[in-house]
């Protein structure tokens, strides 16, 4: 048996004991099945996201920290990883604060700059119609948990799970750049719900990437700086 | 549950798996916080016990705790990884208790409101209806190899078996709907730029 084709199956769980060890021992020698498994695997483990999920029993969280405690008492005394800690909490930090990405309050918010509070909760019924259209085409972002959504006719919304709300006197902007020509401005918003769903002002061609860059307050007409979410549609 | 460890919550999941690595105990709390919930509707889904359940995602965890040292943010997100060490550890069970997997979920609790309120369901709702339409756009044959790999817990060998089919079949089947799959569900890739590529 191949064991190159055991890539799907892998990344699956359908692999019995053994087949699963001769597996694991050839990803250490082929750089070909480590990048297919990585692919696949990404796949595979987004089946987790298609079934119902209720609430786990509240004592698990307790037992599980509980349990995470005890074990690590054993091995790492608390008084020789306080200063890594802080180090990497620092970093990690900085990071974060760039990349922008994160836990906002679990709270439904249309990030959008719009004019009352019906025609926003318009907006978001059309959004929220984009994005459960089965017709419509939907990408995964790079940066961040979420997706863009382009209905047939190129109007597209913007999902971003846990998105930081913007820095004080800074907003994100989202941009369409179609293949071949400069961004364009799609809108702004300021993130911080649980879910933020961007309607963009602009419709999004084929072969279009969505971007969001971090802008000074209001906007502005061309990108500044990195983008820190894209999607290529 | 929410607010404990809100100086943790601006930072990515991989960030928090290396502060995890550093026996940072808030950063295992928050990533449950953030894929508790996921992590134990699948376990719960491929097991169809509420107590196995628990025992997988707790197993799960406690992998992640211990091993978080070895993650490798390059080679894949801290999502995927944590739902695959769940997944790793349902299937692991599930064929210890040769459980009948086939059976129909038995008094699962509806998903109701709970940590994260009514946006988090939103979200989860949208993930789950995003994928089950995916699933729905593949060809049965297939459909059928990855639900009952992925959600069933049988290996290749069983699938084989039980679908009366060859084995090399039941590999292509897999290896088609999964592939596909990953173009339905749209390829994020690794790298982030400004330009378009088509």
């Amino acid at each position: 048996m191949d064991v190159h084709e055991l890539t799907a199956a892998y990344a699956l769980d359908a692999l019995g004991t053994e087949e699963r060890e001769a597996y694991e021992a050839h990803l250490g020698s082929c750089a070909e099945c480590r990048e297919e498994l990585a692919a696949l695997g990404e796949t595979a483990a987004a089946l987790a996201w298609g079934v119902d999920s209720p609430e786990p029993p509240a004592a698990l969280r307790g037992r599980i920290l509980a349990a995470a405690a005890a074990e690590r008492e054993n091995v790492i005394p608390l008084r020789a990883r306080r200063p890594w800690v802080v180090r990497a909490t620092a970093a990690v930090a900085a990071v974060a604060a760039c990349a922008a990405v994160g836990l906002g309050a679990w709270a439904a918010t249309l990030s959008h700059s719009l004019d009352s509070e019906r025609s926003a909760r318009a907006a978001e019924a059309r959004a929220v119609q984009i994005v459960v259209d089965p017709s419509s085409k939907t990408v995964a972002l790079r940066g961040g948990d979420g997706m863009v959504a382009v209905d047939q006719s190129g109007r597209a919304v913007l999902v971003v799970h846990r998105l930081a709300p913007a820095p004080a006197d800074k907003v994100y902007e989202a941009w369409v750049i179609p293949p071949g020509s400069k961004p364009i401005r799609a809108g702004i918003f300021k993130g911080g719900g649980s879910m933020t769903m961007v309607p963009l002002d602009e419709t999004v061609p084929a072969g279009s990437v969505v971007a969001t860059t971090v802008e000074r307050a209001g906007g502005v007409d061309a990108p500044t700086d990195s983008p820190i979410l894209s999607a290529q549609t | 549950m929410v607010g404990v460890n809100r100086e943790l919550a601006h930072l990515s999941d991989e960030a928090l798996v290396a502060l995890a690595a550093r026996s940072e105990q808030s950063a295992l709390s928050e990533l449950y916080d953030r894929y508790g919930r996921p992590a134990y509707g699948l376990a719960l889904r491929v097991l169809r016990d509420e107590s196995l359940a628990e025992d997988a995602v707790q197993e799960a965890f406690l992998a992640l705790w211990r091993t978080a040292p070895r993650f490798v943010p390059e080679r894949g997100k801290a999502s995927t990884w944590i739902l695959t060490l769940v997944h790793r550890r349902a299937v692991d069970l599930v064929r210890r208790e040769e459980r009948r997997r086939a059976d129909p979920l038995e008094n699962v609790p509806e998903p109701s409101d709970g940590i994260g309120g009514a946006d988090e369901e939103a979200w989860l709702r949208l993930q789950r209806e995003r994928v089950q339409g995916a699933l729905k756009q593949l060809p049965d044959q297939q459909r059928e190899a990855l639900e009952l790999a992925y959600y069933g817990g049988f290996t290749q060998s069983e699938l084989a078996e039980r679908l009366g089919q060859p084995l090399g079949t039941i590999k292509s089947r897999m290896f088609m709907g999964l592939s596909r799959l990953r173009e339905l569900l749209g390829d994020p890739g690794m790298e982030m730029s400004w330009t378009s590529t088509s």
